[in-house]
């Protein structure tokens, strides 16, 4: 703090102000508020009843299966195979190497490591499927996938990813061309069946439990597939679409989320692979510079060099002037 | 006889000790900090005179429903409101509530920005306001987890890449419905309502920011004067 001749602080007129020796009005703050209140009740009342508020219904792997069972097959013999975007995730999901976002040496994704556990393969495809009862023939087809060696079961779930590619959807029923797949097209028809049947969606959230209100599980499965994908791009929620902002039907969204969904749609955060972690950590250095900005010489100058207190405080310097 | 009326003794004629007490010191600071006159004033500086003063109160008032319209929809249940129209209705007051919020907020802060607000020794009602800010928008954002419908599968699943990409999703997993909907409607209203709370006192303790002052020319505000003001 630079300091004048008396060692008193210099008066910095972008930190510092006059003792106000003018005059005061009267001003009754209670009423101001109560009829604030009163106007942002008739605000929001007006606009509930007009406008009311969205509730598209969530999707279930139930409605998924039934209304797109190619997708939902498409997805579940990645979750099986275990290249699904779950199961490549990295923590915290699982330990897969390499796969968690960093800037350099900086990968707190990787250091904090799994906490909430997800075997696709088992949490999504075969655990579910083995609740199964009466269904000899999908309990064998399990038995024989699980027993096989590791290259078996990578050519039978390669074989059956290119046939269900040319799958088709016959009133809700998945058919898929014949190929050398082995036990895996019992599995993933089996799963398509449960699904749409809603036993899947039970199963997901069963956590050995009577209740539970963590859907970890299902949400991921549900995000590995294009349906849900596609149902988000047909309301412009997509993150090409600043979707962070919009919300479904055309109500306004989290439109404060601006600046932090900006930086997705420009280079490189647009591209990058840890463009999540780059934008998070912009909008950190952002938020503490917000937060600071009184101590930060030059951004603290900018009302002063902008001027648009003369526009807010007018009517003092009118009064100002003509006395 | 005399007959006790239940009032303690006057502080007066307590011993000297007690005023050492940490409740007589905190009462000596609030009284010294909070005076009735400038915890609720009747006067203001003439230079606040413009519509810009008003947001400040219309997000506070927001604010106030924002929670009053939350506290209904957490008394019937998180999905009363998807099978009845009555709560479909107070849904919709608390999404408009929110939304005139941060409309409102947004202003305020462009507002004070423009002023300077943090002059004169109010740096820390700034640091609130802007604090408050963040905050809320991690409150809408649980909110927005909370629902229970499309919007909020769509959102979580998107958000978990940002949120883990940070390590927070460690500990804070968007896609666990129950996490989210106790910090939407316990822990981030808390810290709302207390920041908030610090920051209204604040600017009762420092009061409204003086305009600048304008050299003779009437151009530039002052560059030097004698001394500071502490306000």
């Amino acid at each position: 703090m630079s300091r004048g001749a008396r060692g008193r602080p210099r008066f910095n007129p972008d930190r510092d102000v006059e003792e106000w020796k003018g005059a005061y009005v009267p001003y009754d703050i209670l009423k101001e508020a109560f009829v604030a209140f009163l106007a942002v009740a008739a605000l929001i009342a007006l606009l509930a009843i007009v406008f009311s508020s969205p509730d598209e219904h969530a999707v279930t792997l139930k409605s998924w299966s039934a209304v797109d069972p190619v997708d939902f097959a498409q997805t579940a013999v990645t979750e099986l195979d275990g290249t699904s975007g779950t199961a490549t995730y990295g923590p915290p999901y699982n330990a897969t190497p390499d796969a968690s976002q960093h800037i350099g040496f900086f990968e707190p994704n990787q250091w904090l490591g799994v906490h909430q556990p997800v075997d696709t393969a088992q949490d999504f495809v075969i655990g579910p499927l083995r609740t199964l009862p009466n269904q000899p023939a999908t309990q064998l087809a399990i038995t024989a996938y699980e027993n096989a060696p590791a290259a078996q079961q990578t050519a039978w779930t390669t074989a059956y990813e290119k046939a269900v590619a040319n799958a088709t959807d016959v009133r809700g029923r998945l058919h898929v061309p014949v190929g050398r797949y082995g036990p895996v097209g019992r599995i993933i028809g089996s799963l398509t069946a449960m699904s749409q049947t809603g036993g899947l969606d039970g199963t997901l959230l069963s956590n050995g439990q009577f209740y539970n209100t963590n859907y970890t599980k299902p949400l991921l499965f549900l995000a590995d597939g294009n349906y849900l994908a596609a149902r988000a791009d047909s309301q412009h929620l997509s993150g090409d679409q600043w979707g962070m902002m919009n919300e479904t039907g055309n109500y306004p969204g989290q439109a404060w989320l601006w600046l932090y969904t900006m930086w997705y749609q420009v280079p490189p955060m647009n591209t990058s692979s840890n463009g999540d972690l780059e934008v998070w950590g912009i909008m950190m250095l952002l938020s503490l510079g917000f937060v600071f900005l009184p101590f930060i010489p030059f951004l603290r100058s900018i009302p002063r060099w902008t001027r648009v207190y003369k526009l807010i405080w007018r009517r003092h310097y009118r009064e100002l002037a003509a006395s | 006889m005399s007959i006790d009326t239940g009032a303690p003794p006057s502080p007066s004629t307590q011993d000297s000790e007690d005023s050492r007490q940490w409740t007589a010191r905190v009462r000596r600071s609030a009284e010294s900090a909070f005076p009735p006159d400038r915890l609720l004033p009747d006067r203001q500086p003439a230079y606040m005179a413009s519509w810009i003063y008003v947001f400040g109160v219309l997000t506070v008032v927001s604010l106030a429903w924002v929670i009053i319209t939350g506290c209904v929809l957490a008394v019937m249940g998180p999905s009363w409101w998807h099978v009845s129209s009555v709560g479909l209705f107070v849904n919709s007051l608390h999404l408009w509530s929110v939304e005139a919020f941060f409309f409102f907020m947004v202003i305020h802060l462009w507002g004070k920005f423009f002023m300077a607000a943090w002059r004169g020794n109010r740096r820390l009602t700034w640091v609130t306001g802007v604090v408050s800010f963040l905050v809320s928008v991690g409150a809408a954002f649980t909110g927005y987890l909370s629902q229970q419908n499309f919007d909020s599968q769509w959102i979580s699943t998107q958000a978990k890449d940002g949120i883990n990409a940070t390590g927070a999703g460690a500990v804070w997993n968007v896609l666990n419905f129950g996490q989210m909907l106790m910090w939407h409607i316990v822990l981030l209203p808390i810290v709302v309502a207390l920041i908030v709370g610090l920051h209204v006192l604040l600017v009762r303790r420092r009061g409204i920011v003086p305009p600048f002052e304008l050299a003779k020319n009437g151009d530039e505000p002052e560059k030097a004067a004698a001394g500071t003001d502490p306000a």
